[in-house]
């Protein structure tokens, strides 16, 4: 590690990324190994079998778009093809409310640009009946699953179609039909529910398994441990990710201790096996998801997938990213970005071509536009019309009590 | 019926749970192969399974995470934390989690749990044993809160609780698992056994989280009390010789806030009994209403007796506990305002 000038004799250490504003990006701590480097251990391998995959990073897909390895799930064209439509549906569905955002028609938005295989690719690996506690970059999930994305973005907006009744921030999504959990705010809480969760289907005897998604960042928490600890303990049918983006919005992997060992390798400890996968790499994400969940549906356990990827935006529409990175930082990162990988696999295949790409992007450009002109048809978190405003007192008991109703009758709805 | 402390009167109930709703299931730090450290589960892993009744780790957050994971697939599940002093590591999930998940989901999900936690002092288990944080969670939207003040009523409302399909804050002031307590802690410990309300039905009933009740008719004024305050104000109107109502509130939300103004209206006069430190005690809540409902039939100031605002001391715990003493001198405070 390079002299910091926040540690001084004593050794008290503040660490500090590579490259601050204005500095040349920096990311040869990452370690790229060739697709045939790691192995694919058993299903039902014990945790301290997999040192090497928390160390080493599974991949299937080379820079060159060339798919290789054990790990190479060998999916058909057209299993490709479609991850490949999700991931842009996601990016060209992100592009259009980030800039609505910005117009003033909802109040917060937040983008997966660089990590959308991540999403996509495990939404796809897993059966639509398994249930997902995501966090807020896993739109992707509710793309593969095939949310109409009209309700999608009346939820963004707020409007009189929201099916929270406007009651969550936008991209806090909830699908209970898609078999998508809730997503806090608050982060973490959902890793060990997820959990639970998998052990209450476990406990009835369904085949259904559970899966969740946290950041770099949030592995700090004490849910972490929380999740970790029940997922050992009780062997539970959960997938366990950490989507390790580099950043948690201004504070780097490092604040959670990302420097000193790899995310992935935190769970051997508590005895789960750990995989650890190039997240821009939607076939490697693909089959390590594959591979996690069907350790889960045959009795062994749990997994912890540490997922490498790069944020390539802001974390949210309330920060501005070049206040604490390098602008150009995404151009550097040596994962390259999971829609080119994915397009250049396909292009070598000879399954995909320019002139298709490029209308398919144009058609997904319209299709998005058309949505929001439908969605916005149903009103607008500024112009309304909103879910009834007496609806604010509905759902938080199963039946309103006494106070609350006298509280309703108080704001006169 | 059978004879039956408290603790063995939650244990009926538990019992009687899982017979009926093979979702119903129960974990905890020391709650499984044990028993519970107070004994409350004891028998059920050996009746009900190993996958219904089993041990937890030591960590709150987790405890309350996988009750909320389990209820929002399909379970009905009871947590046991050791000690009300010990759920602070689970307030997020509590706070931020289980109150609002139908709320945030606009009811596409639920999450039926019921947390149990032992409260209160009056067994010299020093302030990381004795707290009554009942408060807290009263400032959360969207969970009910009950305390019990007896066997009969801890069976009933611990089963109301459980089939309530909101979640569902269920404190047992621990000083009553084993007898009914008058805050007098020199006079020999007294039983449930020979306690009207130590007579527990075997079978499953329900008492109502949604009601207070009056123990004692009166009319010169109302003392509002739950858990063991409900003994020590009977005990304290005994020796003080008034004639007043007193109300076992049972739940704080929604507390009956219609029994108590019916009472109120009708004695003009009123004092309010927590254990737990005074200021934004519940107690507040309480007296804010109660000015709101029954201005115009005060006769006098209503007062409160509380612990006080200072950790619960392991030697000095009977100069913290709100005793008959305080009691009877609000009493004869507000008879004579």
């Amino acid at each position: 590690m390079k002299p910091n000038k926040n540690s001084n004799k004593q050794g008290f250490f503040v660490p500090e990324p590579a490259a601050r504003p204005g500095e040349k990006p920096d990311f040869s701590r990452i370690d790229i190994s060739s697709p045939d480097a790691v192995p694919m251990p058993k299903v039902d391998c014990a945790a301290n079998e997999t040192h090497k995959f928390a160390s080493g990073l599974i991949r299937v897909l080379g820079l060159d778009g060339v798919a290789g390895g054990q790990w190479n799930p060998k999916l058909d064209a057209g299993e490709l093809l479609e991850m490949l439509r999700l991931i842009s549906l996601t990016r060209t569905y992100d592009e259009r409310m980030f800039k609505l955002q910005r117009q003033g028609k909802m109040s917060f938005y937040m983008k997966s640009l660089g990590e959308e295989a991540v999403a996509v690719a495990a939404a796809k690996a897993l059966d639509d009946e398994d249930m997902v506690f995501p966090s807020y970059r896993q739109q992707g999930i509710l793309f593969s699953r095939g949310r109409d994305m009209v309700d999608m973005m009346c939820h963004c907006i707020s409007n009189s179609r929201d099916n929270l009744k406007g009651r969550q921030l936008p991209v806090h999504y909830t699908w209970a039909e898609g078999n998508f959990f809730s997503i806090s705010g608050n982060l973490c809480t959902q890793f060990p529910q997820a959990v639970g969760w998998a052990m209450a289907s476990a406990a009835k005897g369904q085949t259904a398994i559970a899966a969740s998604w946290i950041g770099d960042g949030t592995t700090a928490e004490g849910d972490f441990h929380a999740a970790l600890t029940l997922a050992s303990v009780y062997r539970a049918p959960v997938i366990l990710n950490v989507v390790n983006n580099q950043w948690a919005i201004s504070t780097y992997a490092g604040i959670a201790g990302g420097d000193q060992a790899s995310f992935a390798s935190r769970g051997i400890g508590y005895g789960l096996p750990t995989l650890r996968v190039d997240g821009n790499d939607a076939l490697a994400v693909y089959a390590a998801t594959k591979w996690a969940a069907k350790r889960a549906r045959s009795g062994h356990g749990a997994t912890l997938i540490e997922t490498v990827t790069y944020r390539g935006e802001s974390h949210s529409t309330s920060d501005d990213p070049g206040k604490y990175r390098p602008k150009d930082e995404w151009k550097s990162w040596p994962l390259g970005d999971p829609l080119e990988r994915l397009k250049d696999h396909l292009y070598g295949l000879d399954a995909w071509d320019e002139q298709r790409h490029e209308k398919m992007l144009s058609e997904q450009a319209e299709f998005v536009r058309l949505a929001y002109k439908e969605a916005e048809s149903f009103g607008t978190l500024r112009e309304g019309p909103l879910s009834p405003t007496a609806s604010i007192f509905d759902d938080v008991y199963v039946e309103q009590p006494w106070h609350i109703r006298r509280q309703r009758q108080d704001l006169g709805v | 019926m059978a004879r039956m402390t408290m603790i063995k009167a939650i244990n009926s109930a538990l019992d009687n749970l899982m017979e009926r709703d093979e979702t119903v299931c129960s974990f905890g730090e020391d709650a499984g192969y044990f028993g519970g450290v107070f004994g409350c589960t004891e028998g059920l892993q050996e009746k009900h399974g190993l996958n219904r009744v089993f041990d937890a780790p030591i960590n709150e957050a987790a405890i309350i995470a996988m009750a909320i994971g389990m209820a929002s697939n399909g379970l009905r599940p009871v947590a046991e934390i050791q000690f009300s002093d010990y759920i602070f590591p689970g307030f997020d999930q509590i706070v931020s989690e289980l109150s609002r998940i139908r709320y945030r989901t606009a009811g596409s999900f639920t999450t039926p749990v019921t947390i149990r936690t032992p409260c209160g002092g009056g067994i010299y288990g020093g302030q990381t044993h004795s707290m009554s944080p009942e408060a807290f969670f009263t400032h959360i939207p969207g969970i009910r809160v009950v305390m019990p003040s007896n066997p009969y009523d801890a069976k009933g409302m611990l089963i109301a609780s459980v089939e309530c399909d909101d979640p569902v804050i269920f404190f047992e002031p621990k000083r009553l698992y084993n007898g009914p307590f008058d805050g007098d802690p020199h006079k020999p410990a007294l039983a449930w056994s020979s306690h009207e309300k130590g007579e527990v039905p075997t079978d499953h009933y329900t008492v109502s989280i949604d009601k207070a009740q009056i123990v004692r008719a009166g009319s010169e004024l109302t003392i509002l009390a739950y858990g063991t305050m409900v003994h020590v104000a009977q005990e304290s109107v005994r020796v003080a010789g008034v004639d007043a109502e007193v109300i076992d509130l049972r739940t704080l939300v929604p507390y009956d806030m219609e029994t108590i103004a019916k009472s109120v209206n009708k004695t003009g006069r009123c004092v309010v009994l927590h254990e737990a430190p005074r200021t934004s005690g519940f107690g507040a809540e309480l007296i804010a209403q109660i000015q709101e409902d029954c201005f115009y039939a005060l006769e006098a100031p209503v007062a409160r007796v509380t612990g006080w605002d200072i950790p619960y001391p392991h030697a000095h715990e009977w100069a913290y506990f709100p005793g008959q003493e305080r009691v009877i001198r609000a009493i004869k405070q507000v008879l004579e305002g």
